[in-house]
């Protein structure tokens, strides 16, 4: 039988008097690969950061590998890139090598330290993300892109068994972008990595993910990919769009 | 007078060990507080500590021994307020340094005014340094260096990001306490040596000047740390020499440190590439 990674139940958040979600029921499994979309403010990254223990839902439950966030130890499990590279600080005084290095430490005990013998892990990662040339750059002299794929590399360094990106292909060119998500294709059908990514290319995303889940405050869909492209809320919502995403879908292969 | 005589002073040689001291903790500490946007929380636990040593010096007592707890209280109060009443951080500063700036008035006021002892605490004179407060210097700045060397990696991961950082298991809520009130304990520290009015500038400037110039985080300290130190000796002397006032002096070298560091930069590395 699959192991639980994530599962919520009948989830509720309410920011004031604000409904931000409502009654969110899900479930992903090891190396599910799961896109959540939605339009703005449907409640995406709220979904997230509860998963994750920043925000306390209002009411119903969330597991994390069976826990509750709250109780949860084993972060060395989790990979994460949060929706926020505006807000990367250009004067941090970092380089690549040292931002990624970052990622290792949910690994660490205490006292944290980055030794020589984490330098293959580093070393992995960069390769990974194609930024093995610039790991001694300074963080906040390099493109939105190149920054974008050092963040995807700290995410990935600590070799993860779930990985949760928001919106993660915000800055990268379409090259970038599709080479991304070819890594991430690889490390979830080879390692059985479980991916929970937002974003808003619902086309590009329709290739790769397996299952879906679509979120106006509650959810709309939730299931596989294939299911969704034959759905009722699929044309409802996408309109004449939505044989676009069909197209993506079958050209990569999945019928 | 020899050059080398200077050093022969026992005050000088308390200014310059104390000084050491500080500016390695001020500078190293200064890197955490620039990168977190939270520069002003030692301006603002400065003013308290103003507070603190106007109520220590109405009530005759030593008037650290009141402004320690006043300014310990004082930073969790911030960050309380920053937390629990969805304050931004910068205007619950504002919020409780007036506080203490507005009580240590009051309390002058009614004193009879400020007195030389108040003074000396706003300007500082670390000329004046005793055998007590050099040990008491020595022994908290060793102390708060050990806890900035073992956090270290959780301190360098919340500066870059909080949210990433508690995805990895750090607890960012006790990291930003612990930090706080390490901040506290320096301005009290550091008040001796520049004066309350300029604490904050040997926190802030020689980190914002190593951050202008450092390729690296831990180049960033060791340049923190370099230019701190390098300021305080140099302050200390030349004011000794052209008998100007210690902190003041002190300042106004880390000001043209950081313009060197400004111009390094602008002009002679972007030049270079």
């Amino acid at each position: 039988m699959s192991i639980e990674i994530v599962s919520t139940k009948e989830l509720c958040f309410r920011y004031n008097s604000t409904e931000v979600l409502s009654g969110v029921s899900f479930s992903i499994k090891k190396g599910d690969y799961l896109a959540i979309v939605g339009p703005n403010g449907s409640g995406k990254t709220t979904l997230i950061k509860i998963i994750l223990g920043f925000l306390e839902p209002t009411a119903g439950g969330v597991y994390l590998f069976g826990c509750a966030p709250s109780k949860f130890g084993n972060w060395e499990k989790i990979g994460y890139l949060p929706q926020k590279l505006a807000s990367l600080n250009p004067h941090f005084p970092a380089t690549v090598r040292e931002v990624v290095a970052l990622g290792l430490l949910s690994r660490k005990g205490f006292p944290k330290r980055i030794g020589l013998y984490d330098q293959e892990a580093i070393d992995y990662a960069l390769s990974l993300m194609d930024i093995a040339h610039i790991k001694d750059e300074f963080i906040g002299e390099l493109s939105g892109g190149q920054q974008q794929r050092v963040l995807i590399a700290k995410a990935l360094v600590g070799d993860p068994e779930l990985l949760i990106l928001d919106e993660p292909t915000t800055a990268l060119d379409p090259e970038g972008r599709d080479r991304f998500f070819s890594t991430l294709q690889k490390l979830n059908s080879e390692k059985k990595l479980t991916i929970i990514i937002i974003t808003h290319d619902i086309g590009t995303i329709g290739r790769y993910a397996s299952r879906l889940l679509y979120l106006d405050k509650r959810v709309v869909f939730y299931g596989g990919f294939d299911d969704f492209c034959i759905s009722k809320e699929m044309t409802d919502y996408f309109g004449e769009f939505s044989q676009h995403i069909i197209c993506h879908r079958h050209d990569h292969g999945h019928a | 007078m020899d050059m080398l005589d200077i050093f022969s002073h026992g005050f000088i040689q308390r200014a310059l060990i104390t000084g050491f001291f500080i500016a390695v903790l001020c500078s190293t500490l200064g890197v955490f507080l620039v990168l977190r946007n939270l520069s002003l929380i030692g301006d603002g636990l400065a003013h308290v500590t103003f507070g603190g040593v106007a109520l220590g010096l109405f009530f005759q007592t030593y008037p650290i021994y009141v402004a320690l707890p006043v300014v310990l209280l004082s930073s969790l109060g911030i960050l309380k307020l920053k937390e629990k009443a969805g304050i931004f951080g910068d205007t619950a500063i504002g919020i409780i340094s007036s506080l203490g700036i507005a009580i240590g008035i009051l309390i002058a006021s009614i004193a009879g005014g400020l007195n030389i002892d108040l003074f000396s605490y706003l300007f500082g004179n670390i000329l004046a340094i005793n055998k007590g407060e050099m040990a008491t210097s020595i022994i908290m700045s060793i102390a708060l260096m050990a806890v900035i060397y073992i956090l270290y990696q959780e301190l360098v991961y919340i500066s870059f990001d909080e949210e990433s950082a508690m995805a990895s298991g750090i607890k960012v809520d006790r990291i930003n306490t612990l930090l706080c009130l390490m901040t506290a304990l320096t301005v009290v520290l550091a008040m001796k040596a520049v004066g309350i009015l300029l604490v904050t500038a040997l926190l802030i400037l020689p980190s914002v000047s190593a951050i202008q110039i450092a390729k690296s985080f831990r180049m960033t300290l060791v340049l923190s740390n370099v230019l701190g130190i390098l300021s305080v000796i140099m302050g200390i002397i030349i004011s000794f020499f052209i008998n100007l006032p210690t902190g003041a002096t002190i300042v106004l070298i880390n000001f043209i440190f950081f313009v060197f560091a400004l111009f390094y930069k602008n002009i002679i590395r972007s030049a270079g590439r």
